[in-house]
């Protein structure tokens, strides 16, 4: 019972809004497969930015409010992408080519910024912002066409000084990473096996090590898997830009059965060791009872009219590795030890505002990067609007999934994102519901906003306060 | 190090100071509070705080060769590891991650050797081996994935030894007060500890306040005064009483020298009736005290037995149960600032901690508490009240020169003093409340022997002229023996026994360790 107490507590946050997003669903009554399907493709649409807040905090850097300058090296390649008519997939690696130096330099900036100020990074983060918020709209509002000479009706305000309100990414910008098929992520993805397992073996050969058989089934798997790919059936599943939400979890629920597995007869057969098997077989129990689950009638309808576009899944997906992968590397650390302490850190020999300018690109450049994701998948670019709540919503979310200042997942940043865009979906109707009024509905919604950031916050300054008050003292 | 001269803006602090040390040898390093010996070791580590201030003069030499140190990394480098006072440990990691931080052990990976060393994984297993290593080396028996967190005191800083152990190549360890935090079995077995490394040829650095380990456990011994070096010699030329006389630089006696006038006076001015006190490490259980007016009452006891959660109960610093009557009246235990208000004043043993505003000026905090508690300081505009700065800074100056409090004047920050000077800051602010009773917590841990007499002295000063009521919380029995009425052995969070200053030794001893 303590130990169920103590899982309340830690997760108060989340379950909260947890109810509050139930609540609001039985409210809105809304078809559970609308709802469904505007989750899924917000997760797409977000998941990477809030994903990319996690780093700072784990430096001790707190929340990066800073993110929105990450938006805006995005925007400002999306411009010149989109002015020198590049569209599809091909545009939207241009604008990764172009982003990712301007954004690996405003990080730089930032950090240094943030060195100066250390202990008010959020508040700085904040008003950086804004700032460069305003150096952003003198760029697009006089330097563009004022300065630099471009000419485009689609684009530039009709007396071509500046840039327009909102441009257009149909046609050119948008879907660009979403309708990218899975066939061609698994040409790429084998591609990239192939080479660095060649690049391995080199640079083993190089040291005098010769390649281990690892190496080999590396570079041999890699050409037979292509082969696969020409197999017709699985050519036309896999020529397709979305996955049924069904067949996707059916894979993840057979993943998970052949990971269970695989861990057994490992730890079992191959390098036998004490190895307890209560918790593979729970895990596979677990994996069967969520198959049976998916032929329930109501969640099979939701799960049928879910698509998910696979490449940005993949891209959020491998995100999560990444932070995760790079916890447990020596630099990963010592962002830790910064973030823990800056006088330890620095009697250790760490270089802390280093490590700090550091944490700072990779979060700059990952929002950066979560910002075209956004983009493309929204299809419309407001020009002087789209980068400006970027930083505030993003927080939320993340506050929302339980995590704090000084702590923060991967696995809060998903809940997070699923519960504060679940509000968002369904606030306004649950507005319009409870007060008749559609009106009522928009401002339910933006309450919910900047409410969830103000009771989070609040809700973990309580979970540290210890009043010290009289209380009964065992003996 | 060669004749090492620093400034802190104007400010000399060290003048021409030579230190040598010589592989296997501990060298005491002693000297008063403020005598300059943490700048020298900050010096030695390139700190930060040393080259943001305009660096220094002077030439650091190792093996006879010039070397430049001015970041802590090359400090590591060069082979200097040091065991810092306030534990350099970090909560919230394990103990493997404390030992091994900033010097993980780690594999290439593909993308390291593209880019850089940092991006190798950490080889966990075989860090957590070289920790158990490290730690069975100095006897440490504890897991080495443990958090720090939950280790008691004396434990962490066997940690701190493990990770300077654990460091290949050293050849320099500094030991900076490393007693000061421990219980008497703890320091015996650190300093032993201390001997063991020095015999494997690691050159120590040592620096306390207590004599007696100097001459129990050092080889040579180096003497600061003022930012000056006065005498390096073999420990066995010399002995203590000569070396508290070169620091001090006056003749000492040792601490006060009185004999407390007997009390007639029956009235109570302070009771505790089933007294209880949760504080982590120091619990009350259960105490029954009577107090009188006009005396100097000692309590005493071995760290960790409840002394301290005392007055931290009483003045509601941390969370207490049973009854507590100031002149016969019930404290209100529930509310912050209750005890304040009846004409308590204290002195905590935490001085950084709770005891003083560290940005702040010395004059803040002298009338700080007295602003809030009693409206003192304050112009009276009946809507609103305004900081009395003219009445406020007298008081500052006469403060400063009453208790001797060396500083560049009363706009100084409490932060920038040394230990000695602030706990005359936090005694002087004490007393700007006017307290009929006042609660010294602690009054001479890690001051020197100059600022402790003084304080001392001050408090019987303040006993006999003023009739104050003093309650004296402290580690050192000399010093509550040369000066209270009465004294209270606390053991297991009870009161073990109360006795006259000048009963027996032995039976002190035997009510501290509870029988």
């Amino acid at each position: 019972m303590p130990k169920f107490r103590e899982l309340v507590g830690n997760n108060k946050v989340a379950l909260l809004f947890g109810l509050l997003c139930i609540g609001a669903i039985y409210t809105a009554q809304n078809p559970l497969t609308f709802v469904a399907a505007e989750l899924f493709t917000r997760i797409g649409r977000n998941g990477f930015m809030v994903l990319a807040l996690l780093i700072p905090v784990l430096a001790g850097m707190g929340l990066n409010f800073g993110i929105v300058i990450g938006a805006i090296a995005a925007q400002i390649a999306v411009f010149w992408t989109v002015y020198w008519g590049f569209t599809g997939s091909e545009g939207f690696l241009l604008c990764l080519l172009l982003s990712t130096p301007i954004a690996i330099f405003f990080g730089w900036l930032v950090g240094r910024v943030f060195n100066k100020m250390k202990g008010a990074e959020m508040i700085a983060g904040l008003v950086l912002g804004y700032f460069a918020d305003g150096l952003y709209q003198l760029f697009f509002l006089y330097v563009i066409g004022g300065l630099i000479p471009v000419h485009n009706d689609r684009l530039i305000i009709s007396g071509g000084i500046g840039v327009k309100n909102t441009i257009d990414l149909a046609g050119n910008l948008k879907y660009s990473l979403d309708n990218v098929p899975m066939l061609q992520i698994m040409k790429i993805a084998l591609a990239v096996l192939f080479l660095v397992t060649l690049l391995k073996a080199i640079l083993g050969v190089m040291k005098k090590k010769p390649p281990g058989p690892r190496c080999w089934i590396g570079l041999g798997a890699a050409p037979i898997i292509y082969a696969l790919t020409y197999i017709p059936a699985l050519q036309t599943f896999l020529s397709s830009d979305r996955l049924l939400l069904l067949h996707a979890v059916l894979a993840a629920l057979g993943a998970v059965i052949a990971w269970q597995l695989w861990r057994i007869l490992y730890n079992k057969i191959l390098r036998p060791k004490e190895y307890s098997l209560v918790r593979p077989l729970v895990w596979i129990g677990l994996a069967a009872v969520g198959f049976f689950l998916t032929n329930i009638r109501p969640l099979e309808a939701i799960l049928l009219s879910v698509r998910i576009p696979v490449t940005t899944y993949l891209c959020i997906i491998g995100l999560c590795f990444f932070n995760a992968a790079l916890l447990k590397t020596r630099l990963g650390q010592n962002m830790r030890t910064v973030g823990q302490s800056q006088t330890v850190a620095n009697a250790a020999g760490i270089n802390v505002d280093r490590t700090r300018i550091i944490a700072m690109i990779i979060s700059t450049l990952l929002a950066c990067w979560g910002q075209l994701i956004y983009l493309q998948n929204i299809g419309t670019f407001s020009t002087y609007g789209a980068h400006t709540q970027v930083g505030q919503y993003a927080i939320a979310a993340l506050l929302v999934g339980g995590a704090s200042v000084k702590k923060a997942t991967n696995k809060e940043a998903v809940i997070g994102v699923i519960l504060f865009h679940t509000l968002f979906i369904v606030a306004p109707q649950a507005g319009k519901e409870l007060f008749n009024n559609a009106q009522l509905g928009e401002y339910f919604r933006v309450f919910v906003a900047y409410g969830v950031i103000a009771v989070s916050l609040a809700m973990h300054a309580w979970k540290r306060a210890v009043s010290p008050g009289p209380k009964r003292i065992k003996t | 190090m060669k004749d090492i001269s620093k400034e802190y803006f104007g400010n000399p602090v060290l003048k021409n100071v030579t230190l040598q040390v010589k592989p296997g040898e501990i060298h005491a390093l002693v000297g008063e509070n403020g005598a300059g010996k943490s700048t020298l070791m900050n010096i030695l580590f390139g700190m930060p705080v040393i080259h943001g201030s305009g660096g220094f003069a002077g030439q650091v030499e190792i093996n006879g060769a010039p070397v430049t140190i001015d970041a802590p990394h090359k400090a590591i480098d060069f082979g200097i590891g040091m065991v810092h006072q306030d534990f350099m440990l970090i909560p919230g990691f394990t103990v493997t991650e404390n030992i091994k931080v900033g010097r993980e052990i780690s594999c290439p990976t593909l993308l390291s050797q593209i880019f850089s060393k940092e991006l190798e994984t950490l080889d966990l297993e075989q860090m957590a081996a070289d920790a158990r290593r490290a730690l069975r080396e100095i006897g440490l028996n504890i897991e080495e994935y443990v958090l720090v967190a939950g280790l008691p005191v004396g434990y962490k800083q066997f940690v701190e030894i493990a990770r300077e152990i654990d460091k290949t190549g050293i050849k320099l360890l500094v030991f900076d007060e490393p007693t000061a935090v421990l219980t008497e079995s703890e320091a015996e077995r650190l300093l032993k500890l201390m001997e063991l490394i020095a015999k494997k040829g690691i050159g120590i650095i040592f620096i306390t306040h207590r004599l007696g380990e100097v001459m129990h456990y050092a080889h040579s011994v180096s003497i600061l005064r003022d930012g000056e070096l006065i005498m390096r010699t073999a420990v066995k030329d010399t002995s203590m009483v000569k070396i508290a006389e070169l620091m001090i630089g006056r003749k000492t006696e040792k601490y006060v020298d009185s004999v407390p006038n007997q009390l007639e006076s029956v009235e109570i001015a302070l009771s505790l009736q089933d007294f209880h006190v949760d504080m982590p490490g120091e619990m009350v259980r259960g105490i029954d005290l009577d107090i009188r007016q006009g005396e100097i009452f000692g309590i005493g006891g071995l760290a960790g037995q409840g002394k301290l959660g005392i007055a931290n109960g009483i003045m509601g610093l941390c969370r207490s149960q049973g009854k507590v009557f100031v002149w016969g009246r019930e404290l209100n235990l529930g509310r912050l600032g209750a005890a304040l208000a009846s004409g308590i004043a204290f002195v905590s043993e935490d001085r950084r901690g709770i005891g003083l505003l560290l940005d702040q000026s010395i004059e803040h905090n002298l009338v700080f508490s007295a602003i809030h508690v009693q409206e003192e300081f304050l112009i009276n505009l009946k809507l609103f009240k305004l900081y009395h700065r003219r009445k406020a800074r007298k008081h500052a100056l006469k403060m400063i020169e009453l208790l001797d409090i060396r500083c560049t004047g009363p706009a100084q920050k409490a932060g920038s003093l040394s230990g000695g000077n602030q706990q005359k800051v936090c005694l002087a602010r004490a007393l700007t409340l006017n307290p009929k009773i006042l609660i010294v917590s602690e009054p001479t841990r890690g001051i020197d022997i100059g600022a402790k007499k003084l304080v001392l002295e001050y408090l019987l000063e303040l006993n006999r002229q003023q009739g104050m009521t003093i309650i004296i919380i402290s580690s050192e029995l000399v010093e509550l023996r040369s000066l209270c009425h009465r004294i209270a052995i606390i053991a297991d969070g009870k009161v073990a026994k109360i006795l006259q200053p000048d009963a027996p030794d032995a039976e002190f001893g035997l009510a501290m360790s509870g029988s």
